[in-house]
């Protein structure tokens, strides 16, 4: 969509849809956490080896990290104008891709095997 | 309940759990690491700030979550008139409370947190 308001009713329709998603994939993760006997290094590595655990930590982290990074240009749309608001928003987005990429190094890394 | 204060409290637990998402990222990459990393991230997570900081999360998470539902209930155009409103702030802000109380007292991860044994 190329019109102002075509990019406004498509943000908060992917708020929606990130928000439906996150509910039962954050009650799972909260699951996982609460779950396990202990939370050392074996267990919870031994946990996320599983591919279909990796996945849905995967989906868990692109969802919350899409998630957040509306919610917050959300905020920063109401309170900052101008050019910061342009400056800001940029850094938004390098900062959650930043953590994306780590995130997924980390779930790849796991996914594995762990470090090797 | 007064529905701005709630608005206010989703918006601001909203931006403390995006905080948190960072911890998380940190955590898994301790995990991905090794066990020497994932120690010392625990040793770091096993502190008292980070704990406060880690309890104030599970409260936040569950705040946010039936507050978010309810918003989306709202979108759905359920529950919007004054008093619908009204009540369903306060049921939401019980849930939440006695969800988070539940979660940091009979779970294992929880009572963690807390410092219970």
């Amino acid at each position: 969509m190329t019109s102002k308001q075509g990019r406004a009713s498509g943000h908060w329709r992917n708020q929606r849809l990130t928000s439906i998603a996150l509910i039962p994939l954050c009650l799972w993760f909260l699951a996982v956490l609460t779950s396990q006997p202990s939370l050392d290094h074996a267990v919870v590595a031994a946990w996320f080896a599983q591919p279909l655990q990796a996945a849905l930590a995967a989906l868990l982290g692109a969802a919350l990290l899409w998630h957040s990074m509306q919610g917050l240009q959300v905020v920063l749309e109401d309170y900052v104008r101008g050019r910061l608001l342009g400056f800001l928003l940029a850094l938004l987005r390098a900062a959650h891709v930043a953590a994306a990429l780590a995130l997924g190094c980390a779930i790849w890394m796991l996914a594995r095997g762990g470090a090797a | 309940m007064y529905t701005t204060v709630l608005s206010i409290l989703h918006r601001a637990s909203g931006l403390y759990l995006s905080a948190c998402a960072l911890l998380f990222v940190g955590w898994m990459l301790a995990a991905a690491l090794g066990p020497e990393a994932y120690a010392c991230a625990q040793a770091f997570f096993a502190s008292l700030p980070m704990r406060i900081v880690l309890a104030l999360a599970l409260a936040a998470f569950w705040y946010h979550l039936l507050a978010g539902i309810r918003h989306l209930a709202w979108d759905a155009g359920f529950g919007f008139e004054k008093h619908a409103a009204r009540r369903s702030g306060r049921l939401m802000f019980v849930l939440a409370a006695a969800a988070f109380a539940a979660t940091l007292v009979f779970t294992p991860a929880g009572r963690y947190v807390a410092g219970f044994p």
